[in-house]
C-alpha cells in the first residue's frame, strides 16, 4: 500500500514538470530552447511510462523520442542559423 | 485518498498534454514550434493509450520469477494489460518518422523562400 | 483578436469532452476478452518469456509488417526530398575541427554501443527490448560516429543491401509460415523449445533480429541524408 502512494506521489510531480515544460515549449521565443524543452517532455513522459508498468514502451520512447528527435531538430537549427545570424 | 489513483493521474497528464499540444499547433506562426508542438500532442496520446490498460496492484507483462512466485501463482491475476503497449510501440516509431519527414519539408520550405512563418507562404491562396 | 476568440472556442469544446470522457472512465481491474487469451496462453503457445513481444511478432505479425513498410516508405521519401546536386556533392563540410575528447570516446564507445543494440534486439523474447529499440540504439551509434567526423561517408551500398536483405527475408519467413506451419507469419516455424533459453520461441529472435537491423539501417539513412544537407547552401 505504501509502494502505491508513492508512486502516484511521484505521478503527480513528474507530471506538473512536464505541463510546465510544454508551456515553456510554446511560449519562449528562442527556438533551441523550444526544441530542448520538447525532449525533455518526452523524457518525463518515459519515467511515467516507467511507473505504469511498461518498460518496452519506456524505452522505446526514450531512445526515439528524446534522443534521435531531437538530434534531428537540431540538424534543421543548425541551416537556419546561417541565414538569421 | 481514492483521488491518488494511478490511471486517474496518468488521464490528467495525458490530457493536458493534448490540450497544450492542440493550442501549440493552432496559435504559432514559425514552423518549427509547429513541428514541436506537434510532438508533444503525439507524446500526450500515447500516454493516453498506456495508460487506459493499467490494472490497479500489478506488475509488467513479462514472465519471470516475480510474476511465478507473486502472491498470485498465476499469470492471469498479476500482469497488466499488454496489447495497449503493443500498439503504442508501433505508433512511437510512426511519430518520429512523420516528424523527420515534416523537418525535410520544412528545409525545403526554407531554402525556397527564406522565412519561417506560415504568413508568408501564401503561393496558394486565390 | 477573432482568431484567439476561435482557438479559445475550439479548446473549450475539447475540454469539455475531456471531462465527460474523465469522469465515465472506470479503471479495469481484471484482464478481459482477447489480453486473457495472450495472458493465459502465451507461453505454451508462443514460448516468448515477454509477451508484449508475442504479441507485436506473433500475434499481430502483419501489423509489424505494415509498420516497417511505413518506416521504408518514409525513408525514401527523405531520401529523394533531401538529395543535393552534383556541386554541392563534392563541397566538404568546413568545420572548426572536432575536440580531441570526442574523438578519442568516440573510438571507445561505438562497438560498445552496437554490441549492446545487438544484444537488445537478440533478447526481445527474454527481457524487456526488441527490435525497435536496437535499432534506435545502433542509429543513435551511428549518429555519434558522424559528430565525431563531419565529413564521414557511410558507406551507402551497405546501407542498401542491408536493408534490403532485412526486408526481403522478412517476408520470407512470413511465406514460410504458410508452406511448413498455420499461416502467415506463424512464428511455430522452428520449435518452441524450451522456455526460457535463447533459442526458444520458435521464430521470433530472427524475425526480430531481421526488423532491428531493417529499422537500425533505415534511421541511420535518415541521420546520414540530413547530415550531408548541411552541405549545399
Amino acid at each position: 500500500m505504501n509502494n502505491e502512494l508513492i508512486y502516484a506521489v511521484l505521478a503527480i510531480g513528474v507530471g506538473i514538470l512536464a505541463i510546465i515544460m510544454a508551456i515553456i515549449a510554446i511560449l519562449n521565443d528562442k527556438l533551441s530552447i523550444s526544441v530542448i524543452a520538447g525532449g525533455v517532455v518526452s523524457l518525463f513522459a518515459s519515467i511515467i511510462f516507467l511507473l505504469m508498468a511498461a518498460p518496452d514502451v519506456a524505452m522505446t520512447e526514450a531512445a526515439i523520442g528524446s534522443g534521435l528527435s531531437t538530434l534531428i531538430f537540431f540538424y534543421v537549427l543548425n541551416k537556419i542559423k546561417k541565414y538569421n545570424d | 485518498m481514492e483521488y491518488l489513483n494511478l490511471g486517474k493521474i496518468s488521464l490528467i497528464i495525458a490530457f493536458a498534454l493534448v490540450l497544450v499540444g492542440f493550442w501549440g499547433l493552432l496559435s504559432q506562426k514559425n514552423i518549427i514550434k509547429i513541428i514541436v508542438s506537434f510532438t508533444i500532442l503525439e507524446t500526450g496520446i500515447n500516454i493516453l493509450i498506456v495508460a487506459l490498460g493499467w490494472i490497479k496492484g500489478r506488475t509488467a507483462p513479462i514472465i519471470d520469477a516475480s510474476v511465478e512466485q507473486g502472491p498470485n501463482h498465476n499469470v492471469l491475476n498479476s500482469i497488466v494489460d499488454p496489447v495497449p503497449q503493443a500498439l503504442v510501440l508501433t505508433a512511437i516509431v510512426i511519430g518520429f518518422g512523420v516528424t523527420a519527414l515534416l523537418l525535410a519539408y520544412a528545409m525545403k520550405l526554407f531554402r525556397a523562400k527564406r522565412t519561417l512563418e506560415i504568413n508568408q507562404f501564401n503561393d496558394l491562396k486565390w | 483578436m477573432i482568431k484567439n476568440f476561435l482557438i479559445a472556442l475550439v479548446l473549450a469544446s475539447f475540454v469539455y469532452m475531456f471531462y465527460h470522457l474523465y469522469e465515465s472512465y472506470e479503471p479495469q481491474t481484471e484482464l478481459s476478452g482477447i489480453a486473457a487469451h495472450y495472458a493465459e496462453n502465451g507461453a505454451k503457445e508462443v514460448g516468448a518469456a515477454n509477451l508484449v513481444t508475442a504479441v507485436v511478432v506473433a500475434y499481430r505479425g502483419f501489423d509489424t509488417m505494415g509498420e516497417v513498410t511505413i518506416l521504408f516508405l518514409t525513408a525514401s521519401i527523405i531520401g529523394f526530398f533531401l538529395k543535393l546536386s552534383k556541386i554541392d556533392e563534392e563541397k566538404v563540410i568546413i568545420h572548426h575541427g572536432t575536440s580531441e575528447l570526442l574523438i578519442t570516446a568516440s573510438q571507445i564507445l561505438i562497438p560498445i554501443i552496437f554490441l549492446f543494440g545487438a544484444y537488445v534486439f537478440m533478447n526481445g523474447h527474454l527481457t524487456p527490448g526488441g527490435g525497435f529499440q536496437g535499432g534506435a540504439i545502433i542509429a543513435s551509434g551511428v549518429a555519434l560516429s558522424i559528430m565525431a567526423n563531419p565529413n564521414r561517408e557511410i558507406n551507402h551500398h551497405a546501407i542498401l543491401w542491408i536493408e534490403s536483405i532485412s526486408g526481403i527475408s522478412f517476408v520470407i519467413i512470413g511465406v514460410l509460415g504458410i508452406v511448413l506451419a498455420g499461416g502467415f507469419l506463424d512464428v511455430r516455424l522452428f520449435g518452441v523449445g524450451e522456455f526460457g533459453d535463447l533459442f526458444s520461441a520458435g521464430a521470433i529472435p530472427i524475425i526480430y533480429s531481421f526488423i532491428g537491423l531493417k529499422v537500425g539501417a533505415e534511421i541511420s539513412n535518415i541521420l546520414n541524408k540530413y547530415q550531408k544537407s548541411q552541405k549545399e547552401l
